[in-house]
């Protein structure tokens, strides 16, 4: 599969993620600089962490109305796949692709850690080989991932099933130690009512080898492709 | 002329950076805060000859749009 790994200045997590799905999981993948207008031939979309533009104004404030995102959202409004992480996630959320948005953790730390997740929506292009009962345990790394959305939207969140991730401990409990940000209801990623764009605060591409502390990362991309592949079959049939 | 707007939090968002600096007043001895809000103050100079209507117009769209975000943040636009 031919996956576009997004580029703004400052992004930082593009080389992990270009790294994860060529190097580990054997796909195709390119870096799409920020000024282009086109995706091309891309299957997939990956935005990915860093602090596009320094952060400025607010997280992802600015890469929203960069010309590639202006293509990224043609791309998921015609179903294209398209995955946030981190500031990936910041940039969907302020672009309107992803209900609610991130503001500042709520002890003002910078949190760096693995964290564990639960799936609690695994019918979807992003969980679909995750399996049950299964915790990921995945890094973590920013100062803004407290999820915030009013409540009717966190109402209608729950309500299609639109929550993928929350933090858990280490057994899979839903308590407050085991969130690092103070997220409402533990989200750490979510996706939009047609299910094909989601986003995470935390790095699967950084917790696809053993040697780098898990991974857990891989069963994420892994559903993704999986997901792109069923996409293929069906188109051709 | 000048544009200038003060953004800040929703009542309902944690403001975490208010909460750390009514602490630290109270730590300070200054009495009687009862709450502090950060937010974000942007100043914009407009040309000339500007049409004040149209900048307010034109200015309230940016604020919404772009400047601040109506799900976490309220804005208050002044031209003087």
């Amino acid at each position: 599969m031919n996956f576009a790994v997004l580029q703004f200045p400052a992004s930082n997590c593009d080389q992990d993620a270009i790294h994860a799905l060529r190097d580990v999981l054997g796909q195709s993948a390119r870096y799409l600089w920020h000024k282009e207008t086109s995706l091309g031939d891309a299957d997939a979309v990956i935005v990915p962490g860093g602090f596009s533009y320094g952060d400025y104004l607010r997280c992802g404030a600015i890469a929203r109305f960069s010309p590639v995102m202006q293509a990224v959202k043609q791309f998921a409004d015609n179903g294209g796949l398209v995955l946030g992480i981190c500031n990936g996630f910041q940039v969907l959320t302020e672009a309107g692709l992803l209900p609610g948005a991130l503001v500042r953790n709520r002890d003002l730390q910078f949190h760096c850690e693995h964290i564990f997740l639960k799936t609690v929506t695994p019918d979807s292009p992003f969980t679909n080989k995750i399996p049950p009962g299964k915790w990921l345990k995945i890094p973590i790394a920013h100062g803004e991932g407290c999820y915030f959305a009013d409540e009717e939207t966190l109402a209608k969140l729950k309500a299609n099933h639109q929550v993928l991730w929350q933090y858990c401990d280490v057994n899979g409990n839903l308590t407050d130690t085991a969130n690092p940000n103070g997220s409402l209801l533990n989200i750490a990623g979510v996706c939009n009512e047609h299910r094909n764009v989601a986003g995470l605060m935390p790095h699967p591409e950084r917790a696809c080898e053993p040697l780098l502390g898990s991974d857990d990362g891989k069963w994420i991309l892994e559903s993704l492709i999986a997901a792109l592949e069923k996409k293929t079959v069906a188109h051709a049939a | 002329m000048k544009a200038k707007i003060v953004i800040t939090p929703k009542k309902a968002v944690v403001d975490p950076q208010g909460k750390t600096v009514k602490g630290a007043l109270e730590q300070m001895g200054y009495q009687g805060v009862a709450a502090v809000h950060v937010g974000k103050y942007i100043e914009i100079e407009l040309a000339p000859g500007t049409d004040r209507t149209a900048a307010q117009q034109a200015l309230n769209d940016a604020a919404h749009k772009f400047l601040s975000n109506p799900i976490i943040e309220d804005y208050k636009l002044e031209i003087e």
